[in-house]
């Protein structure tokens, strides 16, 4: 099977940064795969986001080298617009994702597919599905700058998940929501997952990227410091030395097995933990 | 001295109601965390402790100073409340411009000025970034220059709107101790958040917000196992109080009550 996305050995500079972000990155994702990125704020998150979706060299420019493709294909020599229905980006400031330029929060909602050109009854008939995925009937007629926080980020999601793009990178798509907001979130971001839609999520809530990531790759001082399987990485306790934290099951997991008794395998799920503990 | 809101309700000018009757009140030197769903007024609420927003009834007495008697900016240095969003009240060059801001407004020396700005600024680990500009600044980070510019104006009532929103471990564990240190300076801290375990780790007053009103005031052990509560406000119980409830270990809340029940 080849690579949804691949970097291979690449390296990032901003042009006011004064230190390299990126010192040799590489990594395959696949088809299907629910990636989480972590590490500590100021370790690149966000700017490998940037690099996969093209923000990266085209609006943010810098010294890039290396290889960043999409089927194989180089990512920095395809323009926004041709990558803008396969990458679908929701941003981490729900306060500058909004176009600006719309009166409703329908509109808004619209506008990406407007660009894509897509025809009115199935752009309606799309916005009014996406409207009732994400629950945000009440807010249909509001004007997007009137919203609260939380408001603000659904809506981005709505915008964005209207477009139907295979790939979706969400840069902290709950940052600004309550829990419950945030399980709801999770609860689409799960539906996208069984609709084989590639993900890549940046989270710090991380009982959720426990539940819901397949794979965890964490970045530490310019590299690759972790590329696991969720429960692999989330079970070492030194993961909380480099500012990412732990699910609070697999803290007392470990707090566990060096206080009580040695567990045979430190739990990062709830449902994990009540069998061990259980038993 | 403290906050004293009574009968407070709040009508934005398009009528929609956001706070409906509260009363309540925060002791000078308490730390307090307001804790409840999207759009439930908490920050309408906190918006009225310094008045960002006035109250269509009621009273919010600070210090014995009624808030209807006071402009904003004759309030705002006592009461300094730090926005959801930085980008909201960030807007000079340099974190050190920045923080420098309301000591230069109020004309001190120089002198006092960089003091202040240098106590802020490390106190919110920001001395190494005092000549960047704000927006150069990731967002986790942006969120402390505004921290630091509430210190260093020298507020005696401290407001923070979702301050963990965004931050990393090592950016929590710095928030909660810049609130410890704020307490031990004799402030007053007032939290807004959504991240149950910050509040757990680090407040043992909880108020809890749902649709316009108080729901309860208590602390996080009478919060986190009132399921009434929790629904009303729709709030989770944090990941180590849902599994004492699947192992009916009662009333814990942090790992260490979880490890002493199970000895």
């Amino acid at each position: 099977m080849n690579p949804v996305l691949e970097m291979k050995d690449v390296h990032f500079k901003y042009l006011i940064g004064k230190e390299k972000v990126f010192e040799g990155i590489s990594f395959k994702i696949y088809k299907g795969e629910f990636v989480s990125i972590t590490g500590r704020n100021g370790s690149g998150k966000t700017t490998l986001c940037n690099i996969l979706r093209g923000f990266i060299p085209h609006l943010n420019q810098g010294t890039l080298s290396g290889d960043i493709l999409l089927h194989g294909e180089s990512i920095p020599d395809k323009s926004l617009g041709e990558l803008a229905d396969k990458i679908g980006y929701i941003f981490q400031n729900p306060f500058i994702q909004n176009s600006g330029i719309k009166e409703t929060v329908y509109e808004e909602i619209a506008f990406g597919l407007e660009n894509l050109g897509i025809p009115r009854e199935e752009m309606i008939k799309t916005v009014d599905d996406t409207i009732k995925l994400l629950k945000i009937e009440d807010l249909r007629e509001k004007h997007p700058a009137e919203l609260s926080g939380g408001q603000r980020q659904r809506v981005a999601i709505a915008s964005i998940i209207a477009m139907d793009p295979p790939i979706l990178i969400i840069d902290e798509p709950t940052s600004q929501l309550d829990p419950k907001g945030t399980e709801e979130i999770f609860e689409i971001i799960k539906l996208l997952k069984e609709q084989k839609k590639t993900i890549i999520l940046v989270e710090h809530k991380i009982d959720q990227v426990a539940e819901y990531a397949s794979r965890i790759i964490m970045l530490e001082d310019k590299k690759i410091l972790f590329d696991g399987t969720t429960n692999e990485i989330l079970s070492k306790e030194e993961v909380m030395t480099y500012g990412t934290n732990l699910p609070q099951v697999a803290k007392l997991g470990i707090k566990y097995s060096k206080e009580v008794k040695k567990l045979e395998k430190i739990p990062t799920v709830l449902e994990e933990a009540v069998k061990i503990f259980k038993g | 001295m403290g906050i004293v809101i009574e009968n407070v309700i709040f009508n934005y000018p398009n009528g929609f109601c956001a706070i409906d009757d509260i009363s309540i009140s925060i002791e000078r030197g308490e730390k307090v965390a307001i804790i409840g769903q999207n759009g439930a007024g908490k920050t309408t609420f906190v918006k009225m402790m310094n008045n960002l927003l006035r109250p269509n009834s009621g009273t919010v007495i600070v210090d014995d100073i009624n808030l209807s008697d006071v402009t904003t900016a004759q309030i705002s240095k006592k009461v300094g409340y730090v926005f959801q969003n930085p980008g909201d009240q960030l807007f000079n060059s340099t974190v050190f411009a920045e923080i420098a801001y309301n000591p230069r407004y109020r004309k001190l020396p120089e002198s006092k000025v960089k003091e202040l700005v240098e106590d802020a600024a490390a106190l919110c680990g920001l001395t190494k970034y005092l000549k960047t500009n704000p927006y150069d600044l990731p967002f986790g980070l942006r969120k402390f220059v505004t921290i630091a510019c509430v210190i260093a104006m020298g507020s005696e009532y401290i407001i923070l709107d979702e301050p963990t929103a965004g931050q990393d471990l090592d950016g929590l564990k710095l928030q909660g101790d810049i609130i410890t240190e704020l307490i031990k300076r004799n402030k007053t801290v007032i939290t807004i958040t959504h991240d149950m375990e910050f509040v757990i780790d680090n407040f043992e007053r909880i108020i809890v917000m749902a649709d316009k009103k108080i729901v309860t005031d208590s602390n996080p052990h009478n919060v986190f196992w009132d399921f009434d509560v929790l629904e009303t406000a729709s709030l989770k119980q944090p990941s180590i109080c849902k599994l004492g409830n699947e192992l009916g270990i009662t009333d814990i809340v942090t790992i260490d009550e979880f490890l002493q029940k199970v000895k």
